[in-house]
């Protein structure tokens, strides 16, 4: 299916709008909806008009422009920016603007990217329906009752809902794939160390990775190719050549092989179940070679998750103290006491929760029985899910277990609220690539998503594989509020 | 009963790489307060560590000149603790994986004093304390450190002492390090109990940040005694953390054992694991210079100087490098050393120069001088030329014309000798009376006539025999 981009680049330099008028368009989306969605936690108009200028005059001048160039996007708001307030929706950093912009910005920026706004976000990506951020929580284009999943819920309604053409979330253990699949977008996680983590506020280090939300597989094709790249400032970030995976993203997908994870789809609820199942009926048809298996070791991955994400998070989140930038308490009489009390007053309870639950499992005399014990057991589940991979392409499984649940239900059951990220986080934990791609709706109308995994830098496959899926079911795009958001370029 | 110390150290010792462990940020002492730091080293949201190899490739020369074993495999940690001038809240440090293993340094008596480990890790910032405000100034934060940790090996002060001067002096040999105590790039943290024979060692007391090596002595001893004092009365040592009070020269309960902080290490996820290959460590080996003891060792044996003019000279590894250039030279080991201990010492009026062997002129230019000394020069004159020429920046041949020092002897010494004695009636007849040490005056009165190019011994003879007369 066709994405926005090429169509939007194509009316750019063809004349048939300014990247002014189509800013103005989004700008005036935000202006309209975001008053009820609350997609976003700041709206830099000014910058984006700035940008979007720029690009026009590129192509008054008859340069030639990239395909980024004058498209309106937006950031979740852990990703710096120069000069523009990122907060990670948390009161600790409610007044923080950056002095750098993250390595994924700088990218975006020299492609000639339009920035409207930071979307919002659970308080420092710590969440699963973005409820838990300072500035309130996102509601679902689909039905303003229900989450948006999370944590990078903001940019999820912000795309669905034509208040940015693309967006870049961060992805910790389903971050940007669940709000994808709650709000019927596509959403990409790469593999780890194929997008510089460099200027993104970090949660869990080892688990977050930057991706894509965009409307359509090829638009996420195309941002991850330019945020896809070798970046020496971050350690961890690989210097292998990438694949190009908007070139040839057309292509047959006769003979990949697709494995079913069938202990993921075992106890699905029935219109899951079958939206699933039809999925992967229309992937045979397509040409794929589905298959079923279970891969041991899975019912681990939440408890692992939770243990090494928290103890990473207490380590990453103990700098905000007051000291140098963000809130600071009012009163206090001592250092020690200042930092307490900004703390206190700066984090809301989920954070606090996992910093606890961090400090808990990194204590003296714990270490061994939870993180080391939880890092054991990461490998073994990266083995088991390595052999599935020696008998098949791509891992396929619905994004989540459950669509949009609604407002509130699960933040008093924390463990009911991880759950919700059951499907995704494996692919955190082994670092490999997965993305959701909307595959359907339940009875009420909320969008299902279905996941499909591969191996590391394994996204061209991926999103090729999801383009001929997406292709072949176009009757299946509904858009949310019988397309009140939309409107015609 | 007796008593004996059981003492283990922990130093650190800021390495002088040109920038910092995980940014570019120079390495610097004394520049305005927060202007080496950036984004990286201040700890600024979303910032990543990026592991600089000239810190690995420095803490392994460290490592192999007091002979450990390089780990093929090591890894960074980070040791969470929460303090105003440590801004991530977490130090980027080594826990179980540390980069070096197992080595000694040997002390002059042939005790050989066991490294348990070295590892490397990140200096915090600097806390100010101004007008009842707190301040902080983050250029020392992510200067790259090695903590150098021994086994609890020592047994004295004085051993303690040794060690440190040896192990500062082979860090300076090797040129990774200042150590230089004031500026805090040399600091020394002493872990001390008590044993009595034949029983296990008592609780340990650990003495932090000690600034001085004659701190550390006086720290050590009366922490000792402390110790010792406590037991005889019966009482139990408390495990704890305790710092020395110059002022009174005391040690002070800092933190108790139940104040100990946890510091929930665990390993960095930000930074790979470091590799190091043999060839590495093979070229790395090969960069390091001689060390001081067989530096020391090879002076005494091939150029026959004194051990106690060795050990002087490589003090200053620069001027024991300068010495060598002046030998190659003046093939005069024993000649040239005299001249840099008696001479260019001299002139070089701060540790700094010293450190720095800032002389200005060659070694060649020196080496002249103990050439010409073979005869051409009196030795009264030695001190005379190297002042000017240190002090000028010129050679020999610039500032003096060889003749110029050419000996007044023979019948010209006579006829000098003959006037002054004239000249000086006075001194002549005390003399003559029994007053023996009035010829000191005469002899210093021809002296000053030939402008010191006469024999003194000669010129005293001279004189003695015409006043016999």
């Amino acid at each position: 299916m066709k994405g926005k981009i090429v169509r939007l680049h194509e009316k750019l330099i063809n004349g048939e709008i300014t990247s002014l008028e189509l800013t103005s368009k989004y700008l005036e989306n935000i202006r309209k909806f975001d008053s009820e969605i609350n997609s976003y936690i700041t709206v830099t108009q000014e910058e984006a008009f700035k940008a979007a200028k720029a690009t026009d005059e590129k192509i008054a001048k008859g340069e030639k422009v990239p395909l980024l160039s004058g498209i309106p996007m937006s950031f979740k708001d852990n990703l710096s920016t120069k000069g523009i307030l990122t907060t990670c929706a948390s009161k600790i950093l409610s007044n923080y603007i950056p002095v750098y912009d993250a390595f994924v910005v700088e990218k975006l920026y020299e492609q000639g990217a339009v920035l409207l706004g930071k979307n919002n976000m659970d308080e420092f990506s710590m969440g699963s329906s973005c409820e838990t951020g300072y500035y309130g929580r996102t509601k679902n284009p689909y039905n303003y009752e229900r989450v948006t999943g999370g944590s990078s819920g903001g940019g999820a309604a912000a795309v669905a809902t034509d208040m940015a053409v693309y967006s870049l979330g961060s992805d910790s253990g389903g971050s940007v794939r669940q709000p994808a699949s709650f709000c019927g977008v596509v959403g990409l996680k790469p593999t780890y160390g194929a997008v510089s983590r460099n200027g993104m506020i970090a949660f869990a280090s080892s688990f977050d990775q930057i991706g894509v939300l965009a409307t359509t597989v090829e638009d996420t094709a195309i941002v991850f190719d330019t945020i896809s790249a070798y970046d020496a400032i971050d350690a961890t970030c690989s210097g292998k050549k990438r694949d190009k995976c908007f070139e040839d993203i057309n292509r047959d997908i006769k003979g990949v092989k697709i494995g079913i994870i069938k202990n993921l789809t075992r106890e699905l609820s029935g219109e899951i179940s079958k939206s699933i199942k039809d999925s992967c009926e229309s992937l045979k048809s397509l040409g794929a070679d589905i298959t079923e298996l279970r891969i041991d070791n899975l019912d681990l991955a939440m408890p692992v998750y939770c243990i090494l994400t928290c103890a990473e998070a207490s380590s990453n989140l103990a700098r905000y103290d007051g000291v140098r930038y963000g809130y600071r308490t009012k009163d206090y009489e001592s250092i020690d006491e200042m930092i307490r009390k900004t703390r206190s007053e700066g984090f809301g309870s989920e954070v606090k929760q996992r910093i606890m639950m961090g400090n808990y499992v990194l204590g003296a005399g714990r270490y061994e029985n939870y993180y080391k014990k939880a890092m054991s057991i990461r490998q073994l589940i990266k083995k088991s899910v390595d052999e599935a991979f020696e008998k098949v392409d791509v891992l396929l499984s619905p994004t989540s277990i459950v669509t949009a649940f609604k407002e509130e239900e699960k933040l008093k059951d924390p463990i009911d609220m991880y759950l919700s990220d059951l499907c995704t986080v494996t692919a955190n934990i082994c670092g490999y690539p997965a993305l959701s791609v909307p595959c359907g709706f339940d009875n009420s109308g909320l969008p299902v998503g279905l996941q499909l995994m591969g191996r590391n830098f394994s996204e061209k496959l991926l999103l090729n594989v999801a383009y001929k899926f997406e292709d072949a079911n176009q009757i299946i795009y509904k858009k949310p509020k019988g397309g009140a958001y939309s409107f015609e370029i | 009963m007796k008593y004996e110390p059981v003492i283990g150290l922990e130093t650190h010792i800021e390495l002088k790489t040109s920038s910092k462990i995980f940014c570019s940020c120079p390495v610097s002492f004394g520049q305005k307060t927060n202007t080496s730091c950036c984004p990286i080293c201040t700890g600024m949201p979303g910032t990543l560590p990026k592991l600089n190899q000239a810190v690995v490739d420095y803490a392994i020369m460290a490592g192999l000149a007091v002979n450990c074993k390089v780990s093929k495999v090591s890894r960074m940690d980070r040791k969470n603790y929460v303090y105003p001038d440590l801004c991530k809240a977490y130090q980027i440090s080594q826990y179980d994986m540390p980069l070096l293993k197992s080595g000694h340094i040997t002390l002059s008596d042939g005790h050989a004093i066991r490294i348990k480990r070295i590892h490397i890790e990140e200096d915090a910032g600097k806390l100010i304390h101004e007008n009842n405000e707190l301040l902080i100034d983050y250029n020392r934060g992510g200067v790259p450190l090695i903590e150098v940790v021994t086994e609890p090996d020592f047994c004295t002060s004085s051993e303690v002492k040794e060690y440190l001067e040896t192990l500062r002096l082979i860090m300076k040999t090797i040129d990774v390090s200042d150590c230089k105590m004031q500026e805090a790039s040399l600091r020394c943290d002493v872990n001390l109990s008590v044993k009595v024979p034949g029983e296990n060692p008592g609780s340990r007391v650990e003495i932090k940040n000690v600034n001085s090596f004659a701190y550390i002595v006086k720290a050590i001893e009366y922490e000792f005694l402390r110790q010792v004092n406590l037991i005889e009365k019966g009482q139990k040592i408390k495990q704890e953390t305790r710092r020395f009070n110059a002022q009174t020269g005391k040690t002070e309960t800092m933190r108790s054992k139940e104040e100990t902080q946890d510091y929930r290490y665990f390993p960095e996820p930000d930074l790979p694991y470091i590799y190091v290959s043999d060839e590495r460590i093979a070229s790395l080996a090969e960069k390091l210079p001689e060390l001081p003891q067989s530096r020391i060792k090879r002076y005494v044996e091939e150029m026959k100087v004194r051990q106690k003019d060795a050990e002087e000279i490589i003090k200053y590894p620069k001027l024991a490098d300068y010495f060598e250039e002046i030998v190659k030279i003046s093939k005069n080991p024993k000649l040239s050393l005299s001249l840099m201990l008696n001479h260019v010492y001299r002139n070089l009026l701060t540790e700094e120069e010293k450190e720095g062997a800032k002389i200005s002129v060659t070694p060649f230019d020196l080496a002249q001088v103990v050439l010409l000394q073979d005869g051409s020069i009196p030795a009264s004159f030695v001190k005379t030329v190297v002042d000017r020429m240190l002090k000028e920046g010129k050679s020999f041949e610039e500032l003096f014309d060889i003749s110029d020092f050419q000996k007044v002897s023979g019948d010209d010494l006579l006829e000098i000798v003959k006037n002054v004695i004239d000249e000086n009636p006075k001194a002549a007849s005390d003399y003559k009376g029994g007053k023996e040490k009035s010829i000191k005056a005469l002899i210093g009165l021809v002296m000053r006539k030939t402008s010191g190019k006469a024999d003194a011994k000669l010129v005293s003879e001279l004189l003695k025999e015409r006043l016999q007369k």
